[in-house]
């Protein structure tokens, strides 16, 4: 039984059992002028093969196209076709060309698509990981290019590993708050992903028939009840993934999958609690916002924090005023005379692009339909720019779109669960909108024009 | 047909559709290279060459070294795939958690708390609590393929189905 026996084809074994893992002499041979990865036999591993290889490849054939589209829907939803002030990318061209007025139904919409985006990002880091691994001696493959296809071939591989890579890497740094990258982490993961995105689609229109045929090659059912002991290279084929010379197997392909599940079932287990809220959020042990901050009425999560975005004091005390301004319309308001305004109630979520969120809190205030009328649009709302009180930083100011001024769960919010905002939570006066991504439900708000963008 | 095949080495299909994604690729670029052009350029770079080259055989060296040190195939304790990865699963588990989530885990982002209000050092222990619980896991289940080992061989004293 042991490995080398049941293939038909296998070379002669070495004449000193090489238990070194490949490292032997560089013996004379037809492969002596390559550098040691570059000779199939360098590479031991008995499960690497196409079979192992797809079954990776079909999760994240499910999992990346599901990333790509809750990531170009997170961009949708900042409007950023509606006003500069809104658009991380500015030069985006064509890339934009799907962008469409964001709903605000259902309220939780952009809790669920941010996350799991950010969630199944996290999770799928184990399988991308498995994934390389097991597709690492084509990187060493000899001769480095066989055709001008090749060529092209490896030129893509490039784009779609390097790609792939950076995306989750910016995106697990940004989602820590670890700014270290080279530039905005909305410009290097959008344009990146398009970058990756092209590479993708070529990469799986010419292996899913080198997938599909792998994964008819083995029953999954009789690999899971295969054990270590019984654990045998797939038959050489043209893939080059099946080494040549194996090593005894010491995991089997139940064990390395299994493996790879646990670590994505324990890397779901500490970061989910924090996009899904409530008494779950404890779970969330590894993840950013997996703590209560503080309790009572204004114990929920907090984006930025009004000290990290320089509010003094004195801009949001007794001197604050709110501004309500629309065409030939100007009113200035204190905060007793806002919360002398009709008051309205909503119940909606904070979530944020970095996926966590929270459960709906209960907000009220003014209809910002109401305010709206109050500057010269008592019937059909129009859009608002709405300005904070913040000094510089991307999202001081915003432009919500007209169905979001329209919906009368939109508030210029002033309490929230019973209790005044705190400063945090954006007192005096904030904006909350159902489905809003959190950084455009504008805190800390002095000036709201309506009829501004257009 | 076939003389570009032969020449090309693939189909003139996958010439078509490598050539419509590297424009693509080229649109989305520009885009992204616009500012720290260098930087990015050695940061998409860089992330396939750090872990092809770096990474990856880091990780297999580590794991060659831990076999070397637990060698045997678990004869002794009748568990049959070796005991080695009784150590290398929750280890690897524990890594994987650590690389994902490094920057909170060794405190490397100084403005955590400022920012969101959160205490930054609750990270560290959780991680050493869960790499203990992944252990400790571990070891109830070679504990239990040792029981079971043991009743096997006391229970029918056939000869070990492998050899050499």
């Amino acid at each position: 039984m042991d490995p080398d026996d049941s293939r038909p084809d296998a070379p002669p074994p070495p004449p000193v059992p090489d238990r070194s893992g490949g490292r032997g002499s560089a013996a004379a041979g037809p492969g002596s002028e390559r550098t040691e990865p570059a000779r199939p036999e360098f590479w031991r591993s008995p499960i690497r093969g196409p079979w192992l290889t797809s079954v990776l490849g079909a999760v994240l054939l499910v999992g990346v196209p599901v990333m790509f589209v809750t990531g170009l829907l997170s961009y949708a939803a900042y409007n950023p076709d509606l006003a500069a002030v809104n658009d991380q990318t500015p030069d985006k061209g064509w890339l934009g060309f799907y962008l469409f007025s964001w709903p605000t139904d259902p309220s939780w919409l952009y809790r669920l698509t941010q996350g799991v985006h950010v969630t199944l990002g996290v999770v799928l880091v184990p399988v991308l990981l498995a994934k390389l691994w097991s597709v690492i001696p084509r990187l060493f493959s000899w001769p480095p290019v066989r055709s001008p296809a090749h060529a092209l071939d490896r030129l893509s591989l490039l784009l779609l590993v390097g790609g792939a890579l950076f995306e989750f890497v910016t995106g697990l740094l940004n989602i820590q708050l670890h700014y270290l990258f080279p530039g905005s982490f909305y410009t290097l993961h959008f344009y990146g992903a398009w970058v990756f995105i092209g590479a993708f689609v070529v990469h799986t229109a010419f292996r899913i028939p080198v997938m599909v045929r792998a994964l008819r090659s083995r029953r999954l059912r009789t690999e899971m009840r295969t054990s270590t002991a019984a654990t045998l290279p797939e038959p050489p084929d043209a893939t080059g993934l099946v080494p040549p010379r194996p090593a005894p197997a010491t995991i089997s392909r139940r064990g390395a999958l299994g493996t790879v599940g646990l670590g994505s079932l324990v890397l779901f287990a500490v970061t989910a609690g924090q996009s899904i809220g409530g008494s779950l959020r404890r779970t969330a042990l590894l993840a950013p916002h997996g703590q209560q901050p503080g309790s009572g009425p204004n114990g929920f999560q907090i984006n930025k924090t009004a000290a990290s975005v320089g509010i003094r004091a004195s801009d949001i005390g007794p001197q604050w005023r709110l501004v309500v301004r629309g065409p030939g319309h100007e009113r200035v308001l204190t905060r007793e005379q806002v919360l002398a305004l009709p008051q309205h109630e909503a119940a909606l979520p904070i979530a944020c692009v970095e996926g966590w969120s929270t459960a709906d809190q209960h907000w009220s205030g003014v209809r910002l339909r109401d305010l709206a009328a109050m500057a010269g649009f008592p019937g059909q709302a129009p859009e608002v720019f709405v300005e904070s009180v913040e000094r510089g930083g991307s999202f001081g100011s915003t432009v919500l779109r007209a169905n979001q001024v329209q919906d009368p769960r939109s508030l210029l919010a002033l309490r929230v669960n019973g209790a005044d905002l705190s400063p945090d939570h954006g007192y005096p006066a904030r904006v909350i909108v159902p489905a809003n991504p959190g950084v455009h439900n504008t805190k800390w708000v002095t000036r709201l024009t309506f009829g501004a963008a257009s | 047909m076939k003389a570009v095949r032969e020449r090309y080495g693939a189909s003139p299909l996958h010439l078509l559709l490598v050539l419509c994604s590297f424009a693509l690729a080229l649109y989305a670029g520009v885009r992204l290279l616009k500012g720290d052009t260098v930087g990015v350029a050695v940061w998409f770079v860089a992330a396939a060459l750090v872990h092809d080259l770096v990474l990856l055989p880091l990780y297999t060296v580590t794991d060659r070294a831990l076999q070397l040190l637990l060698p045997g195939r678990g004869r002794r304790t009748g568990t049959g795939s070796g005991w080695v990865n009784y150590v290398r699963v929750p280890g690897l588990v524990s890594l994987l958690l650590l690389v994902v989530w490094y920057p909170l885990i060794l405190r490397r982002v100084p403005g955590f708390q400022l920012t969101t209000g959160l205490a930054p050092d609750t990270f560290l222990g959780h991680w050493l609590l869960i790499t203990a619980a992944l252990f400790a896991g571990s070891a109830l289940c070679l504990l239990g393929a040792m029981v079971r080992g043991t009743r096997q061989r006391k229970g029918q004293s056939r000869p070990e189905a492998r050899k050499g």
